[in-house]
């Protein structure tokens, strides 16, 4: 029984296919940042998540939309009906077909799609990439240290080394983390430039980390509740697996000789 | 149905009587499930019954899914986002029926495996085999046109790549290609058709699963020695067996369960684990992914797929001797495709008169090398196609294929096989011991 399902393990856990991920190259430095809301005990820090909401309106708003995250989704984020309604309103406009023109956002909008520069959207960013896939492609660390896509935009933010350089036009920045070192976006964060109403710190890092945590909530939105019913399962099943257990050799014991009873 | 003697359903009221004379449903339940199991079956025949919850998970949770889900290149991917968003419980049902495939697929190969050490592909077992196999071919379209519909640059990619295999074959392979895409490229009517084949498929895999156990039903299940039920009498089979029902239903009930506890680990706490981040990136034609890598059950075989390259000199043989018709991609296409017809063929490939894999000293060892050849195939389908994996396909490649046309037919001639017990009975009580209540005073 159990060396059946040490194999069947095995085939989940050693050979996995994502052996070669987005994020491809040896040479990337992913660093390994902890975040609150990592392993099955892992929850939100919701401060962290509106600290991250608001380097994102404040900075990356500019550039990038949200494009699958309904502005009503933020009440997740410990914000009351009325700071939803009047953080929509006072910070994006969206187009309204029935009025033929823009209008101020409501929480039943999404945030805004926002493509003006090319940038991408950044609703699913942290699950479309990945850290670290080894050893040897195995995907071994990433079974203890999960997928690592909020390690990888963290990384990114914090990665930059201050070189540049032009390339056909365009400027590129050196960054430790992205694929191929370099990168057409400019550094984004700089210290204290987001001003916190809590004072947290706003060291470049500090921010980067903050900014991660929140781009996993909207690329995943329910993680706590796909928690809860994974234990609520996981618990169940093996009580009932423990029954079972018990049936099956109450009903074999009658059949079965006492040599291994 | 035919097979080891055994009780069969008698109707005792008049109601049952009424329906029995028009209708056999009760009779034909009761002989599925009453059927006369050998009683030695190890925990390596649980798999079955995993493989049919699987399949009834993945048709409900896709019935469901389907209910929310736009099969349109411009909606597909946000309404996948929808399903994980606003869908009251979508992200576990979405996440149930991803990794469910995965699941089905664990099954299906420890199942397949344990089929080829067992020899159940051996007379008189090879329809069972056969349907076996074209189960297991469904199941790999019906998984590789799922993986499609949610429309991400894994989806999009793996389906141009996947599709293209067939453009490979000489002379009309274009014309299939454009056939099966419902035009030159991956577009809105190839994401329309798989979404309809996705649908489908299951319900043929279905119904070959009931033709599947008709067909073991007929010959009874094989079993850990390889020896057959004995037939004489009833008396004589029931040394032998037990009921399918109650033993081996709540065996298998429970491994099934153990196992879904793993699984549901896995949904729960990292659902995203066996997938790729690329297919969180919507579909993009016009942006090619670094490496476009299938989904882990497809890795062997796709690592046999590329082992063939231009270098190597059997494809240059091949293209030699057709005059160029088979050329390195087509020759590779051929190989995976000879891989999985190479397991088929099996019940006429090995020549060895003793079934299971226990009794045959030479054969266990080259049994253990071929699963320890598929894992390394599955690890090398996932490397880049670069030295030194290039060569470690084609060897691993070559392996799979010595195994079933070199290996088994020669091994039968050339091995001395142990002694096996006289009777499932023997090695039962071997094992477990005689119970007090099958002692009868003449024993």
């Amino acid at each position: 029984m159990f060396k059946k399902l040490a194999i069947g393990a095995a085939f989940a856990i050693a050979l996995t296919p994502a052996a070669s991920f987005a994020a491809g190259g040896g040479d990337q430095h992913i660093e390994d940042f902890h975040f609150s809301f990592e392993g099955p005990f892992g929850t939100w820090d919701q401060n962290q998540l509106q600290r991250g909401l608001q380097i994102y309106t404040e900075v990356c708003a500019a550039c990038h939309g949200l494009r699958y995250v309904p502005l009503r989704d933020l009440e997740a984020l410990g914000y009351s009906e009325e700071e939803v309604i009047a953080y929509a309103a006072g910070n994006f406009e969206v187009f309204d077909p029935e009025l033929d023109d823009f209008r101020p956002a409501i929480p039943t909008d999404h945030f805004p799609v926002n493509d003006g520069v090319g940038a991408p959207d950044l609703s699913l960013m942290a699950k479309a990439r990945a850290g670290f896939h080894g050893p040897y492609g195995l995907g071994i660390n990433q079974f203890f240290k999960g997928m690592g896509g909020a390690e990888y935009i963290a990384s990114l933010l914090d990665g930059y080394t201050g070189e540049e350089k032009e390339e056909a036009g365009t400027v590129l920045y050196e960054n430790a983390a992205f694929p191929g070192g370099w990168i057409s976006m400019a550094p984004p964060l700089s210290e204290d430039q987001v001003e916190f109403a809590d004072g947290h710190p706003a060291t470049v890092e500090a921010m980067s980390e903050d900014i991660a945590a929140f781009l996993m909530w909207t690329a995943e939105p329910k993680m706590m509740e796909r928690k809860y019913s994974g234990f609520v399962g996981v618990i169940f099943l093996t009580l009932f697996s423990v029954l079972l257990y018990l049936v099956n050799k109450r009903l074999w014991a009658g059949v079965k000789g006492k040599k291994h009873a | 149905m035919s097979g080891i003697p055994h009780d069969h359903y008698e109707p005792k009221t008049n109601g049952e009587k009424w329906l029995n004379s028009r209708l056999p449903i009760v009779g034909l339940l009761y002989d599925t499930l009453m059927i006369p199991t050998p009683k030695n079956l190890n925990w390596w025949w649980i798999w079955g019954i995993v493989l049919a919850f699987c399949l009834v998970l993945q048709i409900v949770t896709g019935i469901v899914l389907v209910m929310h889900y736009t099969p349109h290149v411009d909606l597909a991917f946000a309404s996948i986002e929808h399903i994980m968003r606003n869908v009251n419980g979508g992200y576990m049902i979405r996440y149930v029926h991803m990794n469910g495939a995965s699941l089905f697929f664990v099954a299906v190969y420890i199942h397949i495996f344990r089929g080829l050490f067992y020899g159940s592909y051996k007379a008189p077992r090879e329809i069972t085999w056969i349907i076996g196999m074209l189960i297991y071919l469904c199941m790999m379209g019906t998984a590789f046109m799922g993986y499609v519909l949610p429309w991400g640059q894994m989806s999009f990619w793996g389906a141009t790549v996947i599709t293209g295999l067939f453009g490979a074959i000489p002379f009309v392979g274009d014309a299939i290609q454009t056939w099966l895409l419902g035009g030159p490229a991956v577009d809105n009517a190839t994401l329309n058709r798989f979404f309809s084949l996705h649908y489908l498929l299951p319900f043929v895999i279905a119904a070959l699963v009931v033709v599947h156990i008709w067909a073991f039903h007929t010959t009874g299940n094989n079993n850990p020695t390889g020896v057959e039920v004995r037939r004489g009498s009833k008396a004589e089979a029931e040394k032998d067996t037990l009921p399918f029902w109650p033993y081996f239903v709540i065996k298998d009930l429970f491994a099934l369960v153990v196992i879904l506890v793993v699984f549901w680990a896995i949904v729960g706490f990292m659902p995203n684990y066996l997938g790729h981040p690329d297919n969180y990136i919507e579909a993009n034609p016009l942006a090619t992914p670094a490496h476009i890598v299938p989904e882990w059950y497809f890795l062997p075989f796709y690592a046999i797929l590329r082992a063939f390259t231009g270098e190597v000199w059997v494809v240059q043989i091949a293209s030699f001797v057709t005059g160029g018709i088979v050329d390195a991609k087509f020759f590779g296409v051929l190989a995976m495709f000879g891989a999985i017809l190479a397991m088929a063929l099996a019940p006429w490939l090995d020549t060895s008169t003793v079934r299971s894999g226990k009794y045959r000293p030479m054969f266990k060892w080259w049994f253990y090398l071929l699963i320890i050849d598929f894992f390394a195939l599955m690890w090398l389908g996932a490397m880049p196609a670069e030295e030194p994996y290039a060569t470690f396909s084609l060897i691993a490649s070559a392996y799979w294929f010595g195994y079933f046309f070199v290996i088994l037919p020669i091994l039968g001639v050339i091995e001395k096989p142990l002694a096996q017990p006289e009777t499932i009975e023997e090695d039962f009580n071997a094992h477990y011991g005689k119970a007090d209540a099958d002692a009868t005073p003449a024993e």
